[in-house]
């Protein structure tokens, strides 16, 4: 509860801060938040657009929030999407199955790829207390490289840069999907993440697995006193975390697009961090947060092409959000003080 | 008489707890006022008003006869109030000096003048007899000493009124007798001191006033030197408290516990145990006699299976345990009040619901394929609660963090006695709790003892060993002294086998 209004203060915060920027740089900011809404959400296909760019927003901010919630900081979600979508686009390219086989097939592939990107730092972390930090960057690097040669190598596409395309059959595009939003690019990616969000939930706060995993993340020391496996507990963490971000790999290279470009990290891995942030670290909350962003990233170009406001304030109004939902400590302790003041007031009145 | 500090009337809520209900407490000049009540009773609220910590709902805070508003530390230490937490609040790496001046360093031009500093620190030390070396690192000195800087740096600021919340609870025996002393010096140089505690003993040593308050409500202020113990005691709990532990001749069975020629590294890497050999029997209480940090620790973690061994056997009820993980010895019936409750005990974080499961969340009826049953838990967690009367603000949904510690070493001896193991093993179970917890925790192990189980009791309480135990290991640089029985020993005896000499007259340090 506390929490949600610490989230919605910072978006408040942060749409204050945008409106000011326009007015400094004299544009209107009615006007401009007008059309940076209705980028999103002017007609059924570009909400059905809003919609397709928070897929892998939710799956990147869960991943990085499932982490947290168990003592992590997965910073390298987009090496581990990388990874998963490059594993999902080899299946969907190597192999010819009937479809829902192959779409089965891709999704299982490319969460393994992303959770064996996280593995490696979660044994690290485990067996030699490498912190995680250092080591899930590290990884992003590695998968970078892994994909800038293989591509090319294997895969290569018309374009040197490019994958090949997937055939139809092995992407998450469902044109009946489409069709109910006229036309747009949604796709099925967003029913993956929509049962990720329900099925990490349940984990978390449902499960003796999600206790012992929010036990060694609260305190290692406890955990281990009552017995519970701290190694194994932070190998599972990191590899959840990782597969969560593959499956946002193989929702936006799959679906979202059809092929992989390489030498580019996608950046809804480091996005990721702040959905995790202003989503309170919840799977629900998350699901809201990736919503927005991705309402902020689909309203900027078309508040861009309507009027003179340079998109990067769009940018900068995320930039502000994250920054108030990272320092959310502050806000909390507005918010006590507020309150104690006016219980003090209310006292003084009654004593009159 | 005139007073510094008069507390008239204070009233304080927290969500869900009335912390203070028309509480008053007056400080005269020069003397040690002692504010004793229960765990949870509300004194560090109290004094955290005055120390600028809270604010009060009602009532009025005067210093030296003038009412004034505290909103923040730096006001109280404006007014001449300074507190010694009981965590210290010290950086581990600078010297006593740098710590004490640290926040109002004396500069000559860009740098500090620690120079001067640490020749102010010397005299203010002299002065005082706290002995300190303005030039030792804080890593270095030991817990009293470290106090000690946490003392000095109040005076480096001029305080007048000095604020103690349960200072003697992380000392040695001999440390508090030597704080004791300070605090008379204290008083002699015309400082007013108030010492929050519930060690009686002390209060009888030092205080002239005693202000007593129970579950927040004030009860009275006596003169200490015209009132007994007892008779405080009585005040604080709310009913009469027997210091003496009545129990029968313990009834020893089979051996539970039986550890041989044990050999256990420390965290510098040197043995910490040595060749160690103790036998625990069903029925019996043993109990473990020694300084702080001469093996007792490692002996505990060894057998719960936190620390791994250099060499030797360990069997519990005749199976070999040496080498299996925690969670199966927590199976086969070993339960442990942790020395320290923040770092293995709780998960701070966690509800106290949860804590109370900590062992057997995924036992039946607790969970099931692997789901949470939240109802069960939370009956059994009442249970526990009500039970070892835990107080808290929102009973069993109360995050650990928000409990005093008293209350929360009584959730985790709850859960630990409630797995009704064979063989239990009790850090200091009894660390920072008032006489009426104290009395209730010893029955309650006695009662363990009596159902037939072993209990291996590690005590830095002289009195709680002697008491409590049936027989006594004594340890001294990780070797055993001797056993004796409890009856037939005394404290001289405990005293002299702890400094490392047998009973026979050998040392063999």
């Amino acid at each position: 509860m506390k929490k949600c209004i610490i989230s919605l203060i910072s978006v408040f915060l942060g749409l204050v801060a945008g409106a000011f920027l326009m007015w400094a740089s004299g544009h209107n900011p009615v006007e401009g938040f007008v059309y940076l809404v209705q980028g999103g959400t002017k007609s059924i296909s570009r909400i059905g657009d809003t919609i397709a760019t928070a897929g892998p927003l939710i799956l990147t901010g869960l991943s990085v929030a499932f982490a947290f919630r168990t003592g992590l900081f997965n910073i390298g979600a987009s090496g581990q999407m990388l990874f998963g979508g490059f594993c999902a686009t080899a299946v969907g390219l190597t192999f010819d199955m009937p479809r829902p086989l192959l779409l089965l097939s891709m999704i299982i592939v490319g969460a393994i790829g992303g959770g064996i990107i996280a593995f490696i730092p979660g044994l690290l972390k485990a067996m030699f207390n490498v912190h995680e930090v250092v080591s899930t960057i590290m990884m992003n690097w590695i998968s970078y490289w892994v994909v800038y040669y293989t591509i090319p190598a294997y895969f290569k596409g018309t374009m040197e840069t490019e994958s090949a395309k997937l055939p139809a059959t092995a992407t998450l595009k469902s044109a009946s999907f489409s069709k109910m939003f006229d036309g747009s690019y949604i796709n099925l990616g967003i029913l993956i993440s929509i049962i990720s969000v329900l099925v990490i939930w349940f984990i978390l706060d449902k499960t003796t697995f999600g206790y012992e995993l929010k036990a060694v993340g609260f305190s290692r020391f406890a955990a281990e006193y009552a017995g519970i496996s701290v190694n194994k507990s932070i190998i599972s963490s990191m590899v959840i975390s990782g597969a969560l971000a593959g499956l946002a790999g193989v929702i936006h290279y799959t679906g979202n697009a059809s092929s992989i470009q390489i030498g580019v990290l996608p950046s809804q891995g480091m996005d990721g961090i702040a959905v995790a942030l202003l989503g309170a670290t919840t799977p629900i909350g998350v699901l809201f947060a990736a919503l927005f962003f991705a309402l902020l990233h689909a309203g900027r170009g078309f508040m861009g092409a309507m009027t003179e406001i340079p998109p990067e304030i769009a940018d900068t109004i995320i930039a502000t959000i994250i920054y108030f939902a990272a320092t959310s400590v502050l806000i909390e302790r507005i918010i006590d003080n507020a309150k104690r003041r006016k219980s003090a007031k209310l006292e003084m009145k009654e004593e009159k | 008489m005139e007073y510094v500090i008069e507390m008239l009337n204070i009233r304080k809520e927290f969500p869900g707890i009335i912390a203070n209900d028309n509480v008053t407490l007056c400080l005269e000049k020069g003397e040690v006022h002692a504010l004793l009540g229960e765990n949870g009773a509300g004194k560090s609220t109290l004094v955290g008003m005055l120390f600028g910590m809270y604010r009060p709902d009602g009532g009025v805070i005067k210093v030296q006869g003038k009412a004034v508003k505290i909103s923040n530390p730096n006001v109280a230490n404006e007014l001449g109030i300074g507190m010694v937490h009981q965590h210290f609040k010290l950086v581990h790496n600078f010297t006593t000096t740098e710590n004490i001046i640290l926040g109002i360093e004396p500069k000559i031009g860009f740098s500090v003048d620690t120079k001067n500093a640490a020749i102010r620190v010397g005299e203010l030390s002299r002065q005082y007899g706290l002995d300190i070396d303005p030039y030792a690192k804080i890593e270095d000195i030991s817990v009293g000493m470290q106090q000690r800087v946490e003392i000095l740096k109040m005076l480096y600021r001029n305080a007048n009124i000095l604020i103690f919340d349960e200072p003697t609870a992380v000392l040695t025996p001999y440390e508090i007798e030597e704080l004791l002393k300070i605090i008379r010096n204290l008083t002699n140089e015309g400082k007013s001191i108030i010492i929050i505690t519930h060690k009686l003993k002390e209060i009888k040593a030092v205080a002239k006033h005693c202000t007593i308050i129970r579950r927040g409500k004030y009860i009275g202020t006596v003169n200490v030197d015209t009132t007994t113990e007892a008779e405080m005691a009585t005040m604080m709990v709310g009913r009469e408290v027997t210091f003496k532990v009545e129990k029968t001749p313990a009834v020893p069975k089979d051996i539970v516990l039986n550890v041989k020629d044990l050999n256990v590294m420390n965290n510098k890497k040197v043995l910490g145990l040595k060749n160690f050999n103790l036998e625990v029997r069903s029925g019996e209480i043993v109990g473990i006699a020694g300084v702080e940090g001469n093996g007792q620790s490692e002996l505990v973690e060894a057998i719960t299976g936190l620390r791994k061994i250099e060499s030797g056997v360990i069997f519990l009820k005749g199976d070999n345990i040496t080498k299996i993980p925690i969670r199966e010895r927590i199976k086969k019936g070993i339960a442990h009040i942790p020395e320290d409750r923040h770092k293995r005990g709780l998960v701070l974080d966690y509800s106290l619901e949860d804590n109370m499961v900590l062992e057997i969340y995924n036992q039946p009826p607790f969970a099931k394929n692997g789901l949470l049953k939240k109802n069960k838990i939370r009956e059994y967690s009442n249970k526990i609660l009500k039970e070892f009367d835990v107080r808290s603000g929102e009973g069993g949904k109360s995050m650990a963090r928000s409990l005093s510690g008293g209350n929360q070493q009584k959730a985790i001896i709850g859960r630990e006695i409630e797995l009704n193991p064979d063989l239990l093993i009790a850090v200091q179970p009894t660390r920072g709790l008032d006489v009426g917890s104290i009395e209730n925790i010893h029955k309650r192990i006695i009662a363990h003892r009596d159902s037939g189980k072993a209990v291996l009791l590690i005590s830095l309480e002289l009195d709680e060993i002697l008491n409590v135990s049936d027989r006594i290991a004594v340890i001294n640089h990780g070797n055993l002294i001797g056993i004796v029985e409890a009856s037939e020993t005394d404290e001289n005896e405990i005293g002299l086998m702890m400094a490392g000499i047998n009973k026979d007259g050998g040392s063999d340090i």
